[in-house]
């Protein structure tokens, strides 16, 4: 797709983002904020899954660290903008850490370990109940006001929410065409390749956990403003498993593709709804039959159109990649 | 004579109980071209691994421009001067050859924090495309590098290897695979490079052909030492490598 195209087509999209929610009720309203707010812990897992190849359960964790640390300091009387840095830079501290077990095990092992943080993570919010008011979670939770500006209402958070969502898509868009971006293909692709021409490989893979957790923190900041009542049950390893397959049918390591998987994931039941008791059943078998047949995703459906009428070279499958020496 | 490139100094690796490298020394001097042969098994490549960093040898040190880089990380190594091309095919395929080039350079323009705010292209375009045309590789610049034939894939591994403008650079097996039209086209590239730069090459070869028209030197090894050593035309006629070729 050329640039240009790209950005007529970008500029539609925005446009029919602000245009929907009106006129719609407020569950509508509040599905379609949820969409964004999944669309973008969904953008960070791609950036650590997709483009660097390193696989994650924990994206759950993260929203949960962003959604009780926000919500904890708006409680205390902080505005949203103040508290949600923080929740955010704790997603960073927190992930950072979390790459280090990357830097000795991957593929199952890495996401075993994951796992356990995951439900370590969940363990510390139900049981620490002086902090995070344990099962009873928290109630109450403000949202934001900006001058004349509130966003008590659903559809002036939607606008809110996608404003965030816009400024972190195009964070997002900046860190994957810039040489780090680069260097995360390059990790996922080639590792050792890749140290052999400077790439500081652990270094870029912390910060691959780092930067992909932050996304999950700001997601989980907006969550707890959306619903304003948070419980450790909503960020569990099920949530993880559902961001994980947001990235999976959207397209791993395509820009739009958490976008898509988002929509996707949290759209669809609820417009497979008329069929009654048969929705998530019909859901579970679209999504196995597309994962089946498009691996890469819903991106990759576009690409199999184009590559039908628009010859273009792919990847040869039949000469294997070495320098695996570790 | 000036400090060598590259010194290796008795340089030892077992794996269980197999002693891999016995020992093995050597210097590189600037411009050299050092070819590294032996039959399979002789520790060539342990020796590389050991050098590069990929694999901590038990005993022995390796020096690089006289400073002492045992145990260092590849990419350190690389950011040291250091380039390296791979047995196997070691390019990174779901992205264009002009990608793949300007990743080779990238780690060694600016700082972190200006790699991520700074340009796309690391502003190493103009570079990119002197080595992109300097291998011949200029009507493949687009193309997914995943998707080009193994001995263009062979080429676009050197010019990675090259992009830095490293001081030394080894080349593992090179000429493998390759068919001849392009093995000759890429002994005549690394040739020209070396004479319009300077480069110090350390070249693993099988192909006897390649490396005594190419190298300066030539180091045999055999059962993990260094059984000989001279020029090209001094190994050819070298009865203890005749031997350990033929298994005499």
């Amino acid at each position: 797709m050329n640039a240009w195209l790209r950005r007529v087509l970008i500029l539609v999209l925005i446009a029919l983002a602000i245009g929907a929610p009106l006129g719609q009720g407020n569950y509508i309203i509040y599905v379609m904020t949820s969409w964004l707010i999944f669309s973008i812990a969904a953008m960070g897992l791609n950036l650590t899954l997709g483009y660097a190849g390193q696989i994650s359960l924990a994206q759950a964790s993260f929203m949960a660290i962003g959604a009780y640390t926000t919500a904890l300091l708006t409680l205390s009387g902080w505005h949203w903008l103040a508290a949600m840095p923080l929740g955010v830079l704790a997603c960073f501290v927190v992930g950072f850490g979390l790459g280090y077990p990357a830097l000795r095990v991957k593929g199952h092992f890495l996401a075993f370990v994951t796992l356990a943080f995951n439900t370590l993570v969940f363990l510390v919010l139900r049981n620490e109940e002086w902090l995070t008011g344990g099962t009873y979670g928290l109630v109450g939770i403000p949202r934001p006001t900006f001058g004349l500006f509130s966003t008590m209402r659903s559809l002036p958070f939607y606008y809110f929410t996608l404003m965030v969502t816009i400024i972190a898509a195009l964070a997002m868009w900046g860190i994957v065409r810039s040489p780090w971006g680069r260097a995360f293909r390059a990790l996922r692709e080639n590792p050792i390749r890749a140290e052999s021409l400077g790439v500081d490989t652990r270094r870029i893979t912390l910060l691959a956990f780092a930067i992909g957790s932050m996304y999950g923190g700001l997601a989980g900041a907006l969550i707890a403003s959306l619903v304003q009542f948070i419980e450790p049950g909503s960020f569990g390893l099920a949530h993880s498993l559902r961001i994980l397959l947001m990235v999976a049918v959207g397209g791993a390591g395509y820009f739009f593709g958490p976008f898509l998987g988002a929509g996707v994931v949290i759209l669809l039941p609820e417009i497979l709804r008329f069929t009654e008791g048969y929705y998530l059943i019909i859901y579970a078998v679209l999504v196995i039959v597309m994962l089946i047949f498009v691996p890469s995703g819903m991106i990759g459906i576009w690409g199999r159109i184009r590559d039908r009428f628009i010859a273009r070279p792919v990847a040869r499958a039949d000469l294997q990649q070495g320098a695996q020496l570790k | 004579m000036s400090q060598p490139v590259l010194s290796v100094r008795r340089i030892e690796k077992s794996f269980g109980g197999i002693k891999a490298v016995r020992g093995v020394s050597f210097d590189v001097h600037k411009g050299e071209i050092l070819g590294l042969i032996g039959p399979n098994g002789s520790g060539k490549s342990t020796l590389f691994n050991c050098i590069l960093g990929q694999l901590e040898p038990d005993a022995g040190q390796v020096h690089v421009n006289g400073r002492d880089v045992s145990g260092l990380r590849p990419s350190k190594l690389n950011r040291l001067g250091v380039g390296r091309t791979f047995q196997q095919l070691a390019v990174f395929p779901q992205m264009s050859v002009f990608d793949n080039i300007v990743l080779a350079g990238q780690e060694h323009r600016g700082t972190m924090l200006s790699r991520l705010f700074g340009p796309s292209d690391a502003r190493l375009t103009a570079d990119a495309e002197r080595m992109i045309s300097f291998f011949r590789l200029n009507h493949l610049r687009g193309t997914l590098a995943g998707s080009l034939s193994y001995g263009q894939q062979k080429l676009l591994d050197a010019a990675m290897a090259f992009m830095a403008g490293p001081a030394l650079v080894l080349l593992d097996e090179p000429a493998g695979g390759v068919n001849l039209t392009m093995l000759a086209h890429l002994r005549e590239r690394l040739a020209a490079y070396n004479a319009e730069h300077g480069t110090t090459f350390v070249v693993i070869e099988h192909n006897m052909e390649f490396v005594m028209s190419l190298c300066t030197r030539v180091i045999v090894l055999a059962e993990g030492a260094v059984i000989a050593e001279g020029t090209p035309d001094e190994i050819r006629s070298n009865q203890t490598v005749i031997d350990a070729y033929l298994g005499g």
